[in-house]
């Protein structure tokens, strides 16, 4: 049985990652288990200088899942080349930095000094609906997106993947933006624009009023835009939204992913991750698949 | 460092209509855990409730291996909680939280909690009187919500219990008592946990009288171990700290709540 994958470019030795802003930079979860059982590793977004992040209440739960509007807070590229990098280079499993800015300055110089480092690729966070420049006021349009990850491309060799906001019309449109200029990959969705509200104070729970929704209550949707976009472009996708075992990641390579993130479900369970390649393994396993490659985008449509 | 384990429910007592006591069998957790800390609990097999509950640890038992908690039925999570029984296995992840009452030191110490804050105060106590002088001071709505005086009774030096009606021994705020041995010179360090305006009252009154104070706080927790960066406690110094990683117990100096 070969789980073994090779996503933009990136070789993983199965196609299970962590999404962004659910596990850190790795440390707390190791704490379970040996991250080098994952495929790989997508990190925090990370911007070129450190970042508060928005006030709180930043979480509030939802019906099988759940709104965040953290912010983007993190501690700043040259911190995490410093302090975790280093760490996270012993893990034996792929490193993929997940890259936010305000500006396409930013996002451009972040990109410079990731590329003279150590990683194995870039996620380019055009996505985040918590932040207000940047992000979303790039990522929503054919434009924004070619124009970001064009100027991106042009200082960044490694492995470049275009996380897609699913809060458009027609999310093959940035897609093939991405595409277009020049990225290896896309990975999608980042979570869904949502709002909760206090019926007793009459006020959103969270403090930002609006938050982005994950977890599986958003998974049939993510399902239906891997699938939509894996007809629409020819670059690898990473496929995530509400994955929290083997059955649902499978779903999602039978719609189109290469590869696939847990986000959400890494908090009901440190070991969901872990869990999800056993869960793969096993279907692999039940229908004689010899390498995992085979099933991608094997949906056959009614 | 964490750990997840299935922990069988082995008491479970109704204190109050809303609110039961868990005795678990944690050993692995009870081994390392400090007053202060608590445990995340997955409340459903399924997706809905999707988060597990922090809830802290009022009691532990290390001779035994066993933890007990303290919880007010308040939403659908706590609702399927109570609803165990004995001998079923209970999903827990523990201890959590770097921010534990740091008493060591301290010769005399006031414990102020209010309502359902008492919980985490009681392990405290608990290890505090084996070296320290401890003054409980305990507020709650009415006598009807009075919980746990015999309990924290055995941990004190000093018991003072208030209801904010009088219905119940002395009438008023259970801090305006500490307040008066603060002023006699009886008071090294608070601990408090309670509700947001006691805790603020408790935040300036430690400051007015430049006493050392470390209160335990809550906020919406999304994954309880330091990764999601939900729980954030906005501090003095600029930016935030998180309640699941530096907290639950903070220096009230070093936030701004």
């Amino acid at each position: 049985m070969n789980t073994e994958v090779n996503f933009a470019g990136i070789k993983m030795k199965n196609p299970v990652t962590v999404a962004s802003g659910t596990y850190g930079y790795g440390r707390e979860y190791s704490q379970f288990f040996d991250l080098s059982k994952l495929g790989g590793i997508i990190t925090k977004g990370t911007s070129l200088k450190p970042r508060d992040g928005n006030k709180p209440s930043r979480v509030y739960e939802t019906p099988s899942g759940m709104l965040n509007s953290i912010g983007l807070q993190n501690p700043g590229v040259e911190y995490f080349l410093q302090y975790d990098l280093p760490w996270l280079k012993q893990q034996d499993t792929a490193i993929i930095v997940n890259a936010c800015g305000s500006t396409i300055e930013d996002y451009v110089e972040v990109c410079k000094i990731l590329n003279n480092s150590d990683i194995d690729g870039v996620e380019l966070n055009l996505s985040c609906p918590n932040v207000k420049a940047g992000c979303l006021a790039f990522g929503t349009t054919y434009e924004g997106v070619k124009e970001v990850t064009s100027k991106v491309r042009k200082v960044l060799d490694k492995p470049l993947i275009v996380k897609l906001t699913p809060n458009v019309t027609d999310i093959t449109i940035p897609a093939k933006a991405a595409e277009d200029a020049g990225a290896d990959g896309v990975s999608l969705i980042n979570t869904l624009l949502g709002m909760s509200i206090n019926i007793n104070t009459r006020r959103p729970y969270l403090a930002n009023n609006t938050g982005g929704l994950s977890g599986p209550a958003i998974r049939p949707v993510a399902v239906r835009m891997v699938y939509q976009v894996s007809q629409a472009i020819n670059i690898p996708i990473l496929g995530m939204g509400g994955i929290v075992n083997g059955n649902d990641a499978i779903e999602f390579m039978l719609a189109g992913a290469s590869a696939v993130s847990i986000g959400a479900g890494n908090f009901i369970d440190p070991y969901t991750s872990v869990n999800t390649v056993k869960g793969i393994e096993e279907y692999m396993e039940k229908y004689n698949i010899e390498k995992i490659e085979d099933i991608v985008g094997k949906v056959e449509m009614n | 460092m964490p750990v997840q384990l299935q922990a069988k429910l082995i008491k479970k007592e109704q204190l109050k209509p809303d609110i039961f006591k868990f005795s678990l069998s944690a050993k692995k957790i009870v081994d390392i855990a400090k007053p202060g800390q608590f445990i995340e609990i997955r409340v459903t097999d399924g997706l809905d409730p999707f988060l597990r509950r922090p809830i802290s640890i009022y009691n532990m038992d290390k001779e035994n291996g066993t933890l007990e908690i303290i919880f007010r039925v308040q939403g659908k999570g706590t609702e399927l909680l109570s609803r165990k029984k004995e001998e079923d296995l209970v999903d827990i992840i523990g201890p959590l939280g770097y921010g534990t009452f740091k008493y060591e030191g301290y010769n005399n110490i006031a414990v102020l909690g209010g309502g359902i804050g008492v919980f985490p105060l009681y392990e405290l106590a608990k290890n505090a009187i084996k070296n320290a002088t401890v003054n409980t001071y305990l507020g709650f709505r009415n006598k009807e919500a009075v919980l746990l005086e015999k309990e924290f009774e055995s941990v004190s030096n000093k018991l003072v219990i208030t209801t904010d009606d009088g219905s119940y021994k002395i009438h008023g705020f259970a801090i305006n008592e500490l307040k008066k041995d603060i002023e006699s010179g009886k008071i090294d360090v608070i601990f408090a946990c309670g509700p947001l305006p006691l805790l603020k009252a408790v935040q300036t009154l430690a400051k007015e009288k430049n006493i050392p104070c470390q209160i335990s706080l809550e906020e919406k927790m999304g994954c309880g171990l330091g990764v999601c960066l939900g729980c954030a406690v906005e501090v003095v110094t600029g930016g935030y700290e998180h309640v699941c990683k530096q907290g639950p117990v903070f220096d009230s100096n070093k936030v701004i709540i």
